[in-house]
Parts: C-alpha cells; sequence; structure tokens
C-alpha cells in the first residue's frame, strides 16, 4: 500500500508531527463526543432564529399564496426563483468535490468532501422548498410527477425542462443522499464503537451494522467509484436543465444556446465560495488545521478563480452574441440589464464575479484566511445578484411599454430568503455535532503517504533530491499549521 | 480443546499487517477475516478475495433504468395522450433523454446501493458483527478461526514477530453489545 513514497514535491494533505490513526479519529470526533462550545451555540441560536424566521414566512405565503410575494404581471418571477437557483448552484460543490475530484485522483478532496456535501444536501432542501412554494397550490405539488389523467390533470408535458427539472433535483438530491451516507457508514460505526450506553445503540442503528471486513471495504470502494462515475455527469446535468428552464423560452436574454455551461461554472463557483464560507470557520472553530490545511484553501481559491474567469468570459460573451444576432430585442435586453433601472444590480454582479474573484491571482491574497473567506462571501453575493439580474432585467420590460413595471420584495420575500440562510446554517451546525464533519476512514488513508510526518521521514532519510527538499520546505511556509523551525535543524 | 473460537491479531500499521498475513499464510494458516478502520489497497489478492461484481450489476440497474424513462415516457406522451403542441411531433426523442438520463443514475445509484447493502448484510439497525472494537478506530486486526487452527502459539508468535501490538484470544466470535 505505502511501498514506494508519494513525490516530495507534492505539499502535504496532513500537517503536525504527532499524528497517529488514533489522533486523526480523536481531531475529528472532538466535536461530535463533547459538549459544544460557546461559539456554537451563538452561531446555533442566531442561525435557529433564521430558521424561525423561515418558517414564519414560508407558513404565511401558503395562508395566503403568493400574491405575499411582490410579484406583479410583468415580473412573474423574481426573489423565488432567485433564490431557487442561487442555492441549488451552491449545491453543486459537493457532489464535484466527492465525485469529480475522485474521478481526477485529486487526495486533497479527502478531508473536504464530508462537510461540502453535507452542504450541498442542505442546500438543494432550502432550494426545493423555493420551488414547492412557488407552485402556489404546494398541497398539488404531486402534479409534477408523471400521473394518469384521473389524477386531475394531463400527463406531464415531457418536453417541458420545468418537467426535467423535477427529474434532475430529485435524482440529484436522493443519489447526492445515498453518496454521503454510503460514505458515513464506516465512521459511524468508528463513533459507535466509541460510544457507551444509549448513544451507542443509536449510532448503532445508524451504522447498519457496518463491521469493516475486507469484503465490506472492497465492495466500498467499487460502489464509490461507480457513484462518482455516474454522479459527475449528474452533477453537470442538474444545474444544464435549471439553465434550461431558462434557455428553452423565448425570452430576450434567456434564449441563448451558452446557458449550460455558463450555468454550470457559476454554479460550481458559488458551491466552491460557500464550502470556503463554511470551512474557514469550521476549521478553526473545531480545531481541524491539520486536516484541512492551507494548501486546500489555495486549490479551492484557484478553482475559484478559473470558474469566476468562465464566468466572466460567458457576460462578455452573451453581450457580444447580443449585439451580434442583430435582434433588436436581444441588444435592448442587454443594454438595459447594463444601463437600465437595474444598472446597479448588473455592476454588483460584474464587481463581485468577476472583478473581485481576480484578486485571488495574488498569492497573498490566496493564502490570507480573512481575505479569502470575505472574497468568498463577496462571490456569493454575486451569484445572487447573477440571478437576479438574469431573471428581473428580461422581464421587467417587456414587448409592451405599457407594462413595463420594476419589481420590489416585500417583508415575505426578504424573509423567506434570510430565513432559508438560517435553515442553511442550522441543518449545517447540527451536522457538526452529530456527524464526523471530515470523512475519518479517508484522511487516515493519507497518513503513511502524503502527510507532513511521512514526507519529514523521506527527507531524513537523505535519499531525496536536495532540490527538491528545499522547494518543498518553502512550499511549506504557506501552511498556518506547520512549524518552520523543525525544517532549519535538518 | 479449548474454549477459545478466535485469535486476534491487533496491528497498529496496516504494512505489519500485510507482513502478518504473509507470514500467516506461509505457514498454512488460515484467515478468518480482516477488519481495518480504511480500506487496504492489495488485500484482496493477498487473500484471494474475487473482483466485486458490483459493476456489472451498476450497469444492470442503469440500462433499466434507462428503458423504463423511456417507455414511461413514449407511453404518455406517444401511446396514451398526444398533446398538440403547435403540430410538432409527439414522439420526440431529444425531449427525452434528459428523463432518461436522470432515471438511468437514479436507477443505476439505487439499484447499486442496495445491492451492496443486500450483499454485505448492511441494513439499518442490524447489530455489528465486531470482534475487536478498536478495529474501526486505530487498529488492523487479523482474526484467524482458533479452532480450524490449533497451534494457538505458533499463531501467537507469528502475529509478534509480524509486529502484533496484542494478541487477544476471544471466546465468542463477536463482541455483543449487551
Amino acid at each position: 500500500m505505502s511501498g514506494h513514497n508519494e513525490s516530495i514535491l507534492r505539499e502535504p494533505l496532513i500537517t503536525g508531527n504527532n499524528i497517529t490513526y488514533a489522533k486523526i479519529t480523536d481531531d475529528i470526533l472532538g466535536p461530535v463526543e463533547n459538549k459544544p462550545n460557546k461559539a456554537w451555540w451563538i452561531g446555533f441560536i442566531f442561525a435557529s432564529l433564521g430558521a424561525l424566521l423561515w418558517v414564519v414566512a414560508v407558513s404565511y405565503t401558503f395562508w395566503t399564496g403568493i400574491g405575499a410575494w411582490g410579484l406583479n404581471k410583468t415580473v412573474g418571477w423574481a426573489w423565488d426563483i432567485t433564490g431557487f437557483v442561487w442555492w441549488v448552484g451552491i449545491g453543486h460543490a459537493g457532489t464535484l468535490i466527492s465525485a469529480v475530484l475522485l474521478l481526477f485522483r485529486q487526495n486533497w478532496r479527502n478531508s473536504i468532501n464530508r462537510s461540502a456535501e453535507a452542504m450541498t444536501i442542505f442546500a438543494v432542501i432550502c432550494a426545493a422548498t423555493y420551488v414547492v412554494s412557488h407552485m402556489g397550490r404546494p398541497w398539488l405539488a404531486y402534479w409534477v410527477l408523471p400521473l394518469p389523467n384521473q389524477f386531475g390533470s394531463l400527463w406531464v408535458n415531457f418536453n417541458s425542462p420545468l418537467v426535467w427539472d423535477m427529474f434532475a433535483i430529485s435524482t440529484y438530491f436522493s443519489v447526492s443522499l445515498l453518496f454521503w451516507y454510503t460514505g458515513l457508514l464506516p465512521d459511524i460505526a468508528t463513533i459507535r464503537d466509541r460510544a457507551v450506553g444509549t448513544r451507542r445503540k443509536i449510532y448503532s442503528i445508524f451504522s447498519f451494522g457496518w463491521s469493516g471486513s475486507v469484503k465490506t471495504w472492497q465492495r466500498f470502494e467499487a460502489v464509490s467509484l461507480i457513484l462518482a462515475g455516474i454522479s459527475t455527469p449528474l452533477v453537470l446535468s442538474v444545474h444544464t436543465i435549471v439553465s434550461m428552464d431558462f434557455a428553452t423560452s423565448v425570452i430576450p436574454g434567456w434564449h441563448t444556446t451558452i446557458f449550460p455551461p455558463y450555468f454550470v461554472a457559476g454554479a460550481i463557483f458559488s458551491g466552491f465560495a460557500m464550502v470556503l464560507t463554511l470551512l474557514l470557520v469550521a476549521r478553526k472553530v473545531l480545531g481541524l488545521e491539520n486536516y484541512i490545511t492551507m494548501f486546500h484553501i489555495e486549490s479551492m481559491n484557484k478553482i475559484i478563480i478559473l470558474t469566476g474567469s468562465i464566468v466572466g468570459v460567458a457576460y462578455l460573451t452573451e453581450f457580444f452574441i447580443a449585439w451580434y444576432s442583430g435582434s433588436e430585442y436581444e441588444q435592448y435586453a442587454f443594454i438595459n440589464r447594463s444601463t437600465g433601472p437595474y444598472w446597479w444590480a448588473y455592476w454588483m454582479m460584474m464587481t463581485c464575479n468577476v472583478i473581485s474573484p481576480q484578486l485571488l491571482w495574488f498569492k497573498k491574497i490566496r493564502l490570507s484566511i480573512r481575505a479569502t473567506w470575505i472574497l468568498s462571501i463577496v462571490v456569493n453575493i454575486g451569484m445572487w445578484f447573477e440571478r437576479f439580474v438574469i431573471i428581473v432585467t428580461s422581464l421587467h420590460r417587456d414587448y409592451i411599454p405599457s407594462s413595463w413595471a420594476m419589481f420590489s420584495p416585500t417583508w415575505v420575500d426578504v424573509s423567506v430568503f434570510v430565513g432559508s440562510i438560517g435553515l442553511f446554517f442550522t441543518l449545517f451546525l447540527l451536522f457538526l455535532r452529530v456527524l464526523p464533519s471530515i470523512a475519518i476512514a479517508e484522511v487516515k488513508l493519507l497518513l503513511k503517504s502524503a502527510s507532513e510526518q511521512a514526507k519529514m521521514k523521506q527527507i531524513k532519510e537523505g535519499h531525496e533530491n536536495k532540490e527538491y527538499v528545499n522547494e518543498y520546505v518553502e512550499s511549506l511556509e504557506k501552511f498556518d499549521s506547520v512549524k518552520q523551525e523543525e525544517y532549519a535543524k535538518i | 480443546m479449548s474454549n477459545i473460537k478466535y485469535i486476534l491479531g491487533s496491528f497498529g500499521d496496516p504494512d505489519e499487517m500485510m507482513h502478518g498475513i504473509e507470514k500467516l499464510q506461509e505457514n498454512n494458516i488460515t484467515i478468518h477475516d480482516v477488519y481495518t478502520p480504511m480500506p487496504i489497497h492489495g488485500i484482496e489478492a493477498k487473500l484471494g478475495v474475487k473482483r466485486s461484481r458490483i459493476d456489472i450489476a451498476a450497469f444492470c440497474f442503469g440500462i433499466t433504468g434507462t428503458c423504463a424513462a423511456f417507455a414511461l415516457i413514449y407511453f404518455c406522451a406517444v401511446i396514451d395522450w398526444k398533446v398538440n403542441i403547435g403540430g410538432k411531433p409527439s414522439f420526440a426523442l431529444p425531449d427525452f433523454i434528459p428523463i432518461m438520463f436522470e432515471l438511468t443514475v437514479l436507477f443505476c445509484a439505487f439499484g447499486m446501493v442496495l445491492t451492496y447493502y443486500a450483499s454485505t448484510h448492511l441494513f439499518p439497525g442490524r447489530s455489528p458483527r465486531v470482534m475487536d472494537l478498536r478495529a474501526t478506530d486505530d487498529r488492523f486486526v487479523i482474526a484467524v478461526d482458533a479452532q480450524e487452527n490449533v497451534s494457538h502459539t505458533v499463531i501467537d508468535g507469528l502475529l509478534k514477530d509480524a509486529g502484533a501490538l496484542e494478541v487477544k484470544y476471544n471466546e465468542r466470535k463477536y463482541i455483543s453489545y449487551e
């Protein structure tokens, strides 16, 4: 297994010098096995107040109908669909990290995939509630399923992207949940075998009787790989289909073929930003600096630069194509976007998504935790505005100038959105308390090959090229969890 | 004959455990199973565990999903109730593809994972068959059937030579939780 060493040039994925298998378990299970600290309680109180607001606002919407929102005859989609697409987009990072990075053998995913997948599931829950409340009559939500005509409607229209979306989102949610839970089984078993009493009984039920025998692990790995293989096109298909909700309609500003790749890049962009927002805080509060290292943060920042730039190119391409199409409606939609009454939203989107992520080209900013955290929030603000711009500016000035209108949200619109953020954080904070936030078994796999101490041993053995060793030691400077003095001695 | 049912060699390092497996096999001692806190690559070959056929199952489930989706859409939109949408053909295959794809993934994922659960006997509430509680934490445990392999001192010696931190003699196969 570790018959040969990993190249010394690669940065370590686990830092620290006295890490053992037992220490990994202890460190990661710390928040699960101990009482929560003050920071957690403060976060939880705020988040659950937000969740309460969400319950009130959604119940009010159900009770009064979507007239409670600020929608009007012209702007029929606004904060609701903006919120939906925003959450679905955020929900892309989890499966992307666990599936795509697994296929590409990016081992650094091992310590961030668990919480990213949890985040995915919670984000999709937030997104799904938007869809249901947007239906207006949520008790008839089953009408989106293909049910026989006697049930009240005709068969659903299989040519409609909204129906595809129902299939895509529900498949994505259930497959992500399955992927996440199957990966959790060995770690739940770890908690079970360390716990006593009722706690052990509860974790025992949820561990499905996991034993860790050879065959269990062998099949587990086969299953994980195949799930990754099928989840990769799945994650791409979901936002593709979400974008088709817009792209197949004949509305200037929506009716473009660039939408699928543009939406997918945007989804990865905002998903990684949200992962950073959460993990930068979690690693500090839960003391996981040795497992979620500066290398992880830098890698995620690099993905943010890449996807942010793709999104930027897409914005410019859209503009160019609007002009090049020769269609005056298309041209007007874009001129109106950037200089019309919603110019501020457009430029907010441009600044937050295209300009500010470019700051990450600077190594200093990329490696600053504070700057990264702020930028990750800026990205998500920008991505919210992107959806708002696409939806509202394309609708608010339609073909008849007499029906041109502006959109102003009501307190319900605002509360549903703010509340959904509260709901998301409530679920995430509860997750941190009851399940390991890092995949314990997968991190253990890295200990003997990709940890700082394994590489230290390699250096001490003295068979490594001096130049490479120097380069490696230099690369360690960025880590806030590495003690440089150790290397000065060698 | 003693009451000892299983001898467990508990290792702190996966490479030493692999070494222990080799040692036991050289001495014709059959290994019941190995319990580890993480997957060990290359162990299947050593223990003669056959390649998993779960990929074949996954393919079959996936293709079932594709066909099910096609059959459903074809029945609804082409046979049972044709909806005239601007005079366009009701058998619009390109429009069927997204749902066919999604159901392929859905059937494949659920079929495969449920097959996995069934074949490895995993289900909610199943009492865990655990021989050593630390096998899910930091120990790599080789289990040897003590009834089949009678030379206990030899086994003990081999395991310790290979680097076992502890050798346990269990009188019960699994540690009960009661």
